[in-house]
């Protein structure tokens, strides 16, 4: 028993040996200063990612300004007003059900309400996309955080006279605050490297982002299209750009992880 | 909070006194004259409601996306619904030129690939977790189990690049050939052996969703009581009858959470299959064949389609994604509730 279950605990570390030591190995070669700094180019001349990397950067920040402030407030009603009630077993169901949709499923709704009645793609559809992705996770790190404060402390705010409003957004999430950071940062972690919502709402593009009313450049399409290309130096741009994706990913969960530890002494 | 102190008024009043207050309805002074709110409680209460009323819209928008998902997909999947009726679901042409689609093989796909990821990966999951909760010294446990988080963590488009790049030409030297010398005459490994195909894309499913499943299990193991788990000892037990007798029927409930979980990310994944399943609309028993899932259609072929027909079959595939995984929420929601109801207590 010890002997097949060590076994099978070894082979799930070798391959996550295997697939970081491979994403390191080839992508290592393709950063240098210019990976960094110069728009996308065509296969056989040098170029850089510099613009995906700007675009997948807007897209995140702005899909994390929308859905962070909709999962927290939804995961406050959840955990404040809606305990018992069957609306509350409603939009639990809810959150079940969106945090089980594929991706690519929500992309394509996403397509159907913000780019074909406006007739082109755009950045702020994507990060739309996003944002509906990241809004139940977010909404249920959060309940469950706040579930975790001691009644007795939103209970004395409450006897000392202060409003609701103020027990919860002051006191409550003061007291989770490691917590709901937490699920915030793992929420925004996944959202980062999600590709399947971005590929029929914001695209890709060879240009600088100047503005999100039109396709976005952002780094996992272009991981994408570069991969499955059959162009040597564009798949060696590939490797390099999911070493940078994985590396981010990598960073902020490690991150959230350590606060999370941190949170429980 | 506001109306306790109504109802508290009310309740002093006894039957004779009623009856006064009745009569004197119209005379009654106004809930603000009695209650006489300063500015600032005013203020207050104002925000109360504003603030129940935002935290009650951004809940129930999650709700309003969740239906409009639905009737999005619904009305844009008409037109082919028209065209192809019921047998859309069996049909195995696809054919973007005449104009003429079916599921058959995008539905036969993803069923298949998910197959294979959940026996290659619940029980390794469910061995891996006894290991890491039972059987581990506790640095190890720590260590394999932070390595099993990360591996969720990673984007699906890594395993795919990894999966390509990588496990496909592994796959074809170093298993699909020798597969197909040895056992050949089996019609599941017959086909050509370029790496990529059903098998692979199982594989690298199983790959991904092991870690969730894994993570899940763990969690429910460690909450087990270890008072239970002793007192099984006390009585004589081995590690393998406490892990099974006791462990296992006590986190029932939350394994099938686990397995369902990974069961929803497997039907779903897009990227990571998409790139060694190779995209071809044929049903066939060999697993070395290329196939297609839903997903990976719809990754590789919406930003091709270009007549009406065409999106609309798409999107009638996205809706019969959607409406699998919402079925697949449905009765795990009510199994659960069942199993609650009939283990009592436990998780």
């Amino acid at each position: 028993m010890k002997i097949v279950s060590g076994l099978a605990s070894f082979i799930g570390i070798l391959f996550l040996t295997w697939i970081l030591f491979e994403v390191v190995r080839k992508g290592a070669g393709a950063l240098n200063i210019s990976f960094f700094t110069e728009l996308t180019s065509p296969a056989g001349i040098a170029g850089g990612v510099a613009n995906a990397i700007i675009g997948t950067v807007l897209i995140t920040l702005l899909a994390a300004l929308i859905g962070v402030p909709a999962g927290l407030f939804a995961g406050v009603y959840l955990s404040e007003f809606g305990s018992y009630s069957r609306l509350g077993s409603l939009v639990r169901f809810s959150i079940n059900v969106m945090i089980g949709v594929p991706s690519i499923i929500v992309g394509l709704f996403v397509y159907t309400i913000l780019v074909l009645p406006f007739k082109h793609f755009s950045g702020y559809a994507g990060a739309a996309a996003l944002a509906i992705i990241m809004m139940p996770v977010a909404a249920r790190t959060t309940e469950d955080m706040l579930n975790l404060v001691p009644n007795s402390l939103k209970e004395s705010a409450l006897a000392l006279g202060t409003p609701r409003w103020r027990t919860t957004l002051g006191i409550v999430f003061r007291a989770a605050k490691t917590g709901l950071i937490t699920g915030v940062l793992l929420a925004v972690a996944r959202v980062s490297g999600e590709t399947a919502p971005l590929l029929f709402t914001a695209m890709n593009s060879q240009y600088w982002p100047k503005s999100l009313n039109e396709p976005t450049a952002n780094l996992t399409i272009t991981i994408f299209n570069y991969a499955m290309s059959p162009y040597a130096d564009w798949q060696e741009k590939a490797w390099g750009a999911s070493l940078l994706i994985m590396t981010g990913v990598l960073l902020l969960t490690i991150l959230a992880r350590i606060l999370a530890k941190e949170a429980k002494k | 909070m506001y109306k306790r102190q109504n109802t508290v008024i009310e309740e002093r009043t006894d039957f004779s006194s009623k009856i006064l207050l009745f009569t004197s309805l119209p005379f009654y002074p106004a809930k603000e004259e009695i209650m006489e709110l300063n500015p600032i409680q005013k203020y207050n209460r104002a925000l109360d409601y504003l603030f129940k009323g935002t935290a009650a819209f951004f809940a129930l928008l999650i709700v309003a996306v969740m239906i409009g998902i639905l009737l999005q997909l619904l009305e844009n999947s008409l037109p082919a619904i028209h065209k192809f009726g019921f047998s859309f679901l069996f049909s195995q042409e696809w054919n973007p030129v005449s104009g003429k689609f079916g599921a058959a093989s995008s539905i036969y796909g993803t069923l298949i690939s998910t197959v294979i990821a959940m026996i290659l990966a619940v029980p390794l999951s469910l061995v891996i977790a006894l290991f890491l909760v039972e059987l581990a010294p506790p640095l190890i446990g720590n260590l394999v189990g932070n390595a099993i988080e990360l591996l969720a963590a990673i984007p699906s488009i890594i395993y795919g690049m990894w999966g390509l790049f990588v496990f496909a030409p592994f796959m074809e030297k170093h298993i699909q050939i020798p597969l197909q010398e040895h056992f050949g005459f089996i019609p599941l490994f017959q086909g050509p052996p370029m790496g990529i195909g059903m098998l692979s894309a199982g594989i690298i499913l199983a790959l991904m969703v092991l870690p969730f499943v894994c993570a899940v299990m763990r969690d429910v193991f460690r909450m087990v009581p270890s008072v239970v788990k002793e007192a099984s000892y006390g009585m004589g037990s081995t590690t393998w009858e406490v892990t099974r007798r006791v462990t296992i029927s006590y986190g029932v409930q939350g394994l099938l959470g686990a397995i369902i979980l990974g069961l929803g990310r497997a039907i779903g994944e897009t990227m990571a299959v998409t790139f060694v399943i190779g995209n071809s609309h044929s049903i066939s028993p060999s697993l070395f064949e290329a196939g297609n899932t839903i997903a990976s259609t719809l990754a590789n072929e919406f930003t091709e389609a270009d007549n009406p027909i065409y999106l609309s079959a798409l999107v009638s595939l996205g809706l019969v994604l959607f409406l699998i995984t919402f079925v697949i929420q449905i009765i795990a929601h009510f199994w659960l509730k069942r199993i609650r109801k009939s283990m009592g207590g436990g998780l």
